[in-house]
């Protein structure tokens, strides 16, 4: 519809005369402008003992259109110089892609501010604060975009703090966001915090016991991202193209990336 | 003729019933733009192994109607990068004027102009960033091409959202939709890109060109090509669609003379 409306009055050149405004004057009219739109995508983030992954497909759409098969929705945080070699933390934004972009070099110009004036680099706790104070900050005109927040705490245990548009947060095992989340998180729910899992013939009904919720080592974190992605790209037609993962341990951020299928 | 200068231009009321003046008051909320008016289609560029072509036709369309058809849609920045506008023609000549200040405002600096394709981009995107966060937007898509900061080919696309993205190839409006897969077919990832030769780029931009032309309403044969490498601009303006074959026409039912 809006295609063949591209005039100001009606659709296209026209006499003028009846067309003459007919709504009083005052009356409020309605913005047909809409200042968002969905790029698609999917993220996750997995933390373990001493380590967590986040991860983020590297496709951006509109619509049914690709508009590129390379635009990473994770970022390091918070670094001293243009490359982010010693940055600490890891922020993956999906959604909105303007508004994630925009949200992106705010936490990261506060961040690195903050490593100035203190002297040492923001830990996870204290930033996810803050990220939530910025989301919500834009609480009537709120930045459309679904973060998550990684690094290692104070302990130097895996952190992964989730976040809603207008910076509801909270640390969790895992998450999964974005267009995808929905295929991604019923799998995390099973293979990261065992729901459903109970210990073969160890009763029946109530008596069943749960499978004990031990932290997942490295090597089958990173295989349940790749599993979840290619699974995901399989049923979801905004998740494909690339993989970039970013692993943080206490030696550092640690980038990968592996592709994707692209159709 | 009436002899009240007033009344001239003006509707006749005996014909039209009275003028309705309201729209002119300029009391009420502020009016920003809802929607296109005058606009360009389609901007096409493709990387290739020194630089970037980019392509646009010379038509401004007012609705369906063809309305300017010599209207130049690709601009150049300081002689190292072009910017190619589709959406709105008069957010274009605004962003036109915007970049002749901040060229001034460069050139009077003691290094010289030091902004490259990707500083513009990072500055247009934070323009129409800024305008569609204050509900008044700049109604276009604009690609940028030229070269970054290390001497690579740079292409990128900011639109009236704010969004941006780079790829081998960029295509806005229809040609997202029937250029982009051809020129993706050239170019299908930056490695490619970076072998293309010039004359392959520009082969498949004018072939993309030639292919809207054909199925886009609201283009034109006439249009403007690029070429932005280390050694300068080549910007031609005035260029003819050539080499057109109409045969496939004749194959359609209801487009050519067939009656059923």
């Amino acid at each position: 519809m809006t295609m063949f409306s591209q005039n100001p009055l009606m659709n296209g050149p026209n006499y003028s005369f009846s067309q003459t405004p007919t709504m009083a004057s005052g009356a409020n009219k309605e913005h047909s402008f809409y200042p968002y739109t969905d790029n698609g995508g999917s993220t996750l983030a997995i933390s373990g003992n001493d380590f967590m992954i986040m991860a983020g497909d590297t496709r951006s759409t509109s619509g049914y259109n690709i508009n590129t098969r390379y635009s990473p929705k994770v970022f390091k945080i918070g670094g001293t110089t243009s490359s982010q070699d010693d940055a600490t933390l890891v922020l993956s934004v999906v959604g909105f892609a303007a508004d994630g972009h925009a949200l992106k070099e705010k936490l990261d110009a506060i961040v690195k501010m903050y490593r100035y004036q203190h002297g040492k680099p923001m830990s996870v706790k204290a930033c996810a604060q803050r990220l939530s104070t910025i989301l919500y900050g834009k609480r009537f005109f709120p930045y459309y975009v679904t973060a998550i927040l990684g690094g290692l705490d104070e302990d130097g245990k895996g952190a992964v703090y989730s976040y809603d548009p207008v910076g509801s947060y909270e640390r969790e095992q895992c998450r999964a966001a974005g267009a995808a989340a929905s295929l991604i998180m019923p799998f995390l729910d099973n293979q990261v915090n065992f729901k459903n899992q109970y210990i073969p013939g160890s009763g029946e009904g109530h008596a069943l016991v749960e499978r004990a919720k031990d932290p997942l080592p490295l090597v089958v974190v990173e295989a349940l991202v790749k599993d979840a992605f290619d699974s995901a790209v399989e049923r979801h037609i905004e998740v494909g193209d690339g993989l970039s993962m970013m692993l943080i341990t206490k030696n550092g951020i640690e980038e990968k990336f592996l592709p994707l299928k692209k159709d | 003729m009436n002899h009240l200068p007033q009344a001239w231009g003006r509707p006749r009321d005996d014909v039209y019933g009275p003028y309705d003046g309201s729209y002119l008051q300029n009391d009420g909320p502020n009016q920003h733009s809802q929607s296109p008016i005058v606009t360009g289609t389609s901007v096409l560029a493709l990387k290739f192994k020194d630089g970037v072509v980019i392509a646009a036709d010379n038509l401004a369309s007012y609705g369906s109607l063809a309305r300017f058809t010599d209207v130049k849609r690709l601009r150049k920045f300081a002689e190292t990068s072009v910017v190619g506008f589709g959406g709105d023609v008069s957010d274009m000549q605004y962003l036109d004027r915007l970049l002749n200040s901040l060229d001034i405002e460069e050139a009077y600096g003691s290094t010289g102009h030091t902004l490259n394709a990707q500083n513009l981009h990072t500055y247009l995107a934070k323009v129409l960033y800024k305008r569609r966060s204050n509900f008044n937007p700049l109604w276009n898509q604009l690609l940028v091409a030229g070269l970054d900061g290390e001497g690579k080919p740079f292409l990128a696309s900011a639109d009236l959202l704010g969004t941006t993205f780079s790829s081998p190839s960029l295509a806005t409006g229809f040609g997202a939709h029937l250029a982009q897969p051809l020129l993706r077919k050239v170019a299908p990832d930056e490695e490619t890109a970076s072998k293309l030769s010039l004359e392959q780029a520009v082969e498949a931009v004018k072939a993309s060109m030639k292919v809207l032309f054909y199925r886009d309403a609201r283009s034109i044969d006439k249009y403007s090509i690029a070429v932005v490498t280390k050694e300068g601009i080549d910007l031609k303006q005035d260029e003819k669609l050539e080499n057109q074959s109409w045969a496939f026409a004749e194959q359609i039912r209801g487009y050519g003379t067939q009656v059923n």
